[in-house]
């Protein structure tokens, strides 16, 4: 067996391959070699496939386990003195990383961020300085180029101490545009990112694609909600029936769908504020769907326990939201909390009580 | 239209005598805290700090403080059930809606 060890094992040959990749990846067009042994290359073009990868991990299909081989790829032809572009191993990173590639030679060091993307994997340390220290050793990267510079992606900075890395594995590291479409431009200015190349946004369609998420994650606990209101039903004290489901799901939707799609153009700051603002005009709807204040189908006390409970429901779905967005902060979303968590809890509390109080005293 | 998140919470502190005007910060900076005037790096922008902590790991002078951090309020209540710090749950198979 070959003994790929540094201590006093076999020197690994030109021939040996420095990423282990799966044959059947179908991203894969080849290998190049380099006098350290042989590297996969990478096709800059996203097939259907790819695309289909993507759109399932955005709903949550296999969206763990969407990740590729840590290693050294090759796009196009590079050579030792080609740049070596640092990323994450989920696969719609690597993804979105290679497609804006087409026509350069480069070298892509992808680290063991566990399917993580590189944000989020800097925050957790993952994509950190002791992966990046270790994966270059690991891919003998010192013996395939003959510079010593790595192009990261600025939001690698929260896991990266970039004077360590240059003290531990002797490269120095330059931190490129948060976009992976800004890279063509940063490469041929002479590695300088403009302000807006160093700005993280925050687009509505930014916001859009991150709503499936959000919904599908709320399946677990709307299947509890349903589950126990049937209960109730069956042992005869619940009243629920259709109009409570719709509430429900009209809520859910406010808070997982409309509210982050609106963000940045509803009053206020917090999120579970702005939650309950959409959950409270929604609360109002359905009361007027069912005949308020005209000829209303059913009393005041379950018209007020909706408005205790669907602006709140509203409200924790939406606060949910700010773990995906880019700009809040620990401190703001513990005072946030602090907050809202009890306000949610007493209000959906109250309200409940409400509406089964009502289902007593009315009939 | 920009977002704008809690006034006054950010825990990041900058002490301007350690620093040595390389600009790191301004770089790493996905929000634009920083700027620099004269030669060193001041915060211009305090309440549009995240504490991702890209700032304070990058400063070769150890000038920059803050108690880095994950603002989402999934982790945080994971956090509150584990009574440990607040961690994304993502890679653990939880499916919160972080880490898109």
């Amino acid at each position: 067996m070959e003994n790929n060890c540094c201590c006093g094992g076999i020197e690994p040959s030109a021939s040996d391959l420095i990423t282990e990749y799966n044959q059947a990846d179908h991203w894969v067009e080849g290998e190049i070699q380099t006098p350290a042994g042989r590297v996969p290359r990478v096709s800059t073009q996203l097939t259907f496939t790819d695309t289909r990868g993507a759109w399932k991990a955005r709903w949550g299909i296999n969206r763990m386990n969407y990740s590729i081989p840590p290693g050294l790829y090759a796009v196009g032809n590079p050579d030792k003195d080609s740049f070596v572009l640092v990323t994450a191993n989920y696969k719609m990173t690597f993804d979105s990383l290679r497609k804006e590639l087409s026509g350069l030679h480069v070298w892509i060091l992808v680290l063991d961020t566990k399917g993580v993307n590189v944000w989020c994997a800097a925050g957790k340390g993952t994509f950190g300085t002791k992966e990046l220290v270790t994966r270059i050793s690991k891919t003998r990267l010192s013996r395939v180029v003959s510079h010593r510079t790595l192009i990261l992606p600025q939001l690698g900075a929260p896991g990266i101490a970039a004077h360590e890395v240059l003290k531990h594995a002797g490269f120095k590291v330059i931190y490129g545009p948060i976009r992976a479409k800004d890279l063509k431009e940063f490469i041929h200015s002479g590695l300088k990112a403009t302000a807006e190349m160093r700005k993280v946004r925050f687009t509505t369609y930014d916001r859009l694609v991150l709503t499936p998420i959000e919904l599908t994650a709320t399946f677990k606990v709307s299947l509890m909600i349903f589950a126990m209101l049937f209960l109730l039903n069956l042992i005869g004290i619940g009243p629920f029936g259709i109009i409570d489901f719709y509430a429900y799901m009209g809520a859910l939707f406010t808070g997982c769908v409309l509210t982050p799609v609106l963000l940045p153009w509803i009053p206020g700051r917090a999120f579970a504020w702005k939650g309950w603002l959409l959950g409270l005009l929604w609360a109002i709807v359905v009361n007027i769907l069912n005949g308020w204040p005209g000829i209303p189908s059913y009393s005041i006390i379950r018209a007020l326990g909706y408005v205790l409970i669907l602006p709140s429901v509203s409200a924790s779905f939406a606060m949910n939201f700010t773990g995906a967005s880019t700009y809040t902060s620990l401190s703001g979303v513990l005072k946030e909390m602090k907050i809202a968590v009890p306000a949610i809890a007493v209000s959906i509390s109250l309200g409940i009580i409400l509406i089964l109080v009502n289902s007593f005293i009315v009939f | 239209m920009k977002h704008r998140y809690l006034k006054n919470v950010s825990t990041l502190k900058l002490n301007t005598e350690k620093c040595t005007g390389c600009a790191r910060c301004t770089e790493v900076c996905p929000h634009q805290v920083f700027a620099l005037t004269s030669g060193r790096a001041e915060i211009k922008d305090k309440d549009a700090c995240m504490e991702c902590g890209a700032c304070a790991s990058n400063c070769p002078f150890q000038a920059i403080e803050v108690k880095p951090g994950v603002g989402c309020a999934a982790a945080i209540i994971l956090g509150w059930l584990t009574g440990t710090e607040p961690t994304c749950g993502c890679s653990d198979g939880s499916n919160s809606g972080c880490c898109g």
